[in-house]
């Protein structure tokens, strides 16, 4: 073992404090501005120690909204938010898996094409091709639906190439005990394969749910109904008003709220988080 | 590789592949390859009828100077965050690597940020810096500093680059605390035993192990500057004052949006689809290198 003297470890303490401090720093601001008052704050007269309109702050942007800009409350965001999110993570997953289950597990014709068709999507996010996506989604009249908001997001290969990695490291034997069993493809995909990929599967939930519910571009294009508002969208038609109308203490609730499911999912699920970020990225 | 073990069956494999392949040609390859057809049409004013017109669109592009300043822009930008975001993760990634008490309650306090969106990432430091109401402003006047984001370009530019590189630490920290544990304890003892202080063993044998782990995250950190930083510019300065804060993609988005230049806007993406595709390509490449090494 290297020796660390006491000092070093005293400064390492000392600097991953600050590095803590200054990570923290402007969502502890947000927090003290959602419960202050607005007048205090449009003054520029904010203190940096929480104020006592908790409740009531958080009540108005939960279940009725800010009263000029979105019309919306942002608990109804939330809920499209979530259902998008849950979208996306759970139609990616399973698209995706089955897939690859066809692409390792059987030989047939135009395997290969296939497979380098759906690993080229790897390559190009969707900002690239916003506006001829929008055409096709408008043209199957998916505009303002939650298929629309999801589908082109899901059109991406990162978790197909998971599963192909990990069924590639699945032994044979496996398959060759279950068709003695007398076990047909479909068995032994439900009965023996997921089983064996439940902890690649939550991983990569944990990352497509985070992915999704911090969408922006996408849902900013395609959504005009304000019922079909993200919350990620309702935070920027809050601050579009003239800065002497924005209802900052809601501005601020909703970005606490936005940020409290996928903070909580990376915080609860830390483990899988840290497995599924690197799986992803290989 | 291949597997040996496998299943007959005709229909079974395509059914499988089906809902993917659907959902990749409509979403993906159809919209992609519209753009490459788009680039090549010019639409008049009304939208009524479309002319062929070769790289017209592409040579309008790269004669027009604002285009050439929003790529070097972009490039400056990925540059800045990339070095500001990377060395702040690694000092904290190698103090985290130390045997300390509480490093697991470290790493909890320090990768959450990833889970915040661009947008609300935006909102905070727009909320802190404001010029009338922000509470940090507030001391950067105190300072004597001329402190207003929304009238000075350069302001505006700093403040965006300063909350791309917050919202990246995390990520960049974690995969570099990873990088630090797969060094061999034995190479650092083994530097220690020659006599190396803790400073020079960082730089001569830390930091060249760490290199696969800091090109990596190099590519990542260039190809999250070039997208993900839409929102934040979004919800900060809508790529104001003026044009300031324009990068490729906002680009992208607002002559699409405003202009209706669709022509243009779809140069643009296939310009992007192919700065995109080099960049996947060199982290392609080096992650083969990796696995050799």
């Amino acid at each position: 073992m290297v020796e660390e003297e006491g000092f070093r470890r005293y400064v390492a303490h000392i600097i991953l404090w600050i590095g803590i401090a200054v990570v923290a720093f402007p969502v502890y601001i947000a927090f003290v501005a959602s419960t202050q008052d607005n007048a205090l704050i449009a003054n520029g007269q904010m203190s940096l120690l929480p104020g006592g309109h908790f409740f009531e702050t958080y009540y108005q942007t939960i279940f009725v909204g800010t009263s000029g800009s979105t019309r919306e409350p942002v608990g109804n965001m939330m809920l499209n938010s979530l259902v998008m999110a849950l979208l996306i993570a759970v139609g990616k997953i399973a698209i995706s898996i089955i897939s690859a289950y066809a692409i390792v597990y059987f030989r047939f014709p135009f395997r290969m094409p296939i497979f380098w068709i759906i690993f080229i999507t790897l390559m190009l996010p969707v900002e690239v091709r916003i506006y001829p996506t929008y055409k096709i989604v408008a043209d199957l009249h998916m505009l303002d639906s939650y298929a629309g908001l999801a589908l082109p997001l899901i059109a991406s290969a990162t978790a197909t190439l998971l599963f192909r990695q990990f069924f590639m490291t699945v032994p044979d034997e496996l398959l060759e005990a279950s068709r003695i069993d007398g076990a047909g493809p479909l068995r032994f995909f439900w009965d023996t394969l997921l089983p064996l990929s439940r902890t690649n599967m939550a991983a990569l939930f944990v990352i497509l749910f985070i992915l999704g519910w911090n969408q922006y571009l996408w849902p900013l294009l395609i959504t005009t109904r304000d019922d079909m508002q993200t919350i990620q969208i309702g935070i920027r038609k809050m601050i579009t008003t003239t800065d002497a109308l924005t209802e900052w203490p809601i501005v601020m609730a909703t970005a606490v709220l936005a940020m409290l499911p996928p903070v909580f999912v990376v915080v609860v699920m830390q483990k899988l988080f840290v497995r599924g970020l690197v799986e992803t990225e290989k | 590789m291949q597997k040996q073990a496998i299943f007959q069956s005709k229909l079974l494999p395509y059914v499988l592949v089906a809902p993917q392949l659907a959902i990749v040609l409509i979403f993906f390859y159809w919209p992609a390859l519209q753009a490459v057809i788009q680039s090549f049409l010019l639409q008049d004013a009304f939208g009524l009828s479309t002319t062929f017109v070769w790289f017209d669109n592409y040579i309008e592009l790269f004669k027009d100077p604002a285009y050439f300043e929003s790529v070097v822009r972009t490039f400056f930008f990925s540059f800045a965050i990339a070095v500001l975001s990377l060395s702040f993760a690694l000092l904290l990634a190698v103090m985290a690597d130390k045997p300390l008490r509480g490093s697991m309650l470290y790493r909890t306090l320090l990768i959450w940020p990833y889970a915040v969106a661009p947008p609300v990432v935006g909102v905070l430091w727009i909320f802190m810096l404001h010029p009338s109401l922000g509470v940090l402003a507030r001391y950067l006047r105190a300072l004597g500093i001329d402190w207003n984001p929304l009238l000075d370009g350069d302001q505006a530019a700093t403040l965006i680059i300063l909350a791309a590189a917050w919202k990246q630490i995390s990520y960049n920290f974690l995969f570099f605390l990873a990088g630090l544990q797969a060094i061999p304890k034995s190479v650092l003892e083994a530097a220690a035993i020659d006599g190396a202080r803790p400073m020079r063993r960082f730089w001569t044998v830390t930091f060249p192990l760490l290199s696969p782990t800091i090109f990596f995250l190099l590519v990542v950190n260039i190809v999250y500057a070039f997208f993900d930083t839409f929102g934040i510019i979004d919800t900060m300065t809508r790529g104001g004052p003026g044009t300031s804060t324009v990068t490729l993609v906002y680009k992208v988005y607002s002559d699409g949006l405003l202009g209706g230049n669709l022509g243009s806007s779809a140069a643009q993406s296939v310009i992007l689809m192919i700065m995109v595709i080099v960049l996947t390509g060199i982290q392609f490449r080096f992650v083969e290198r990796k696995v050799t090494y």
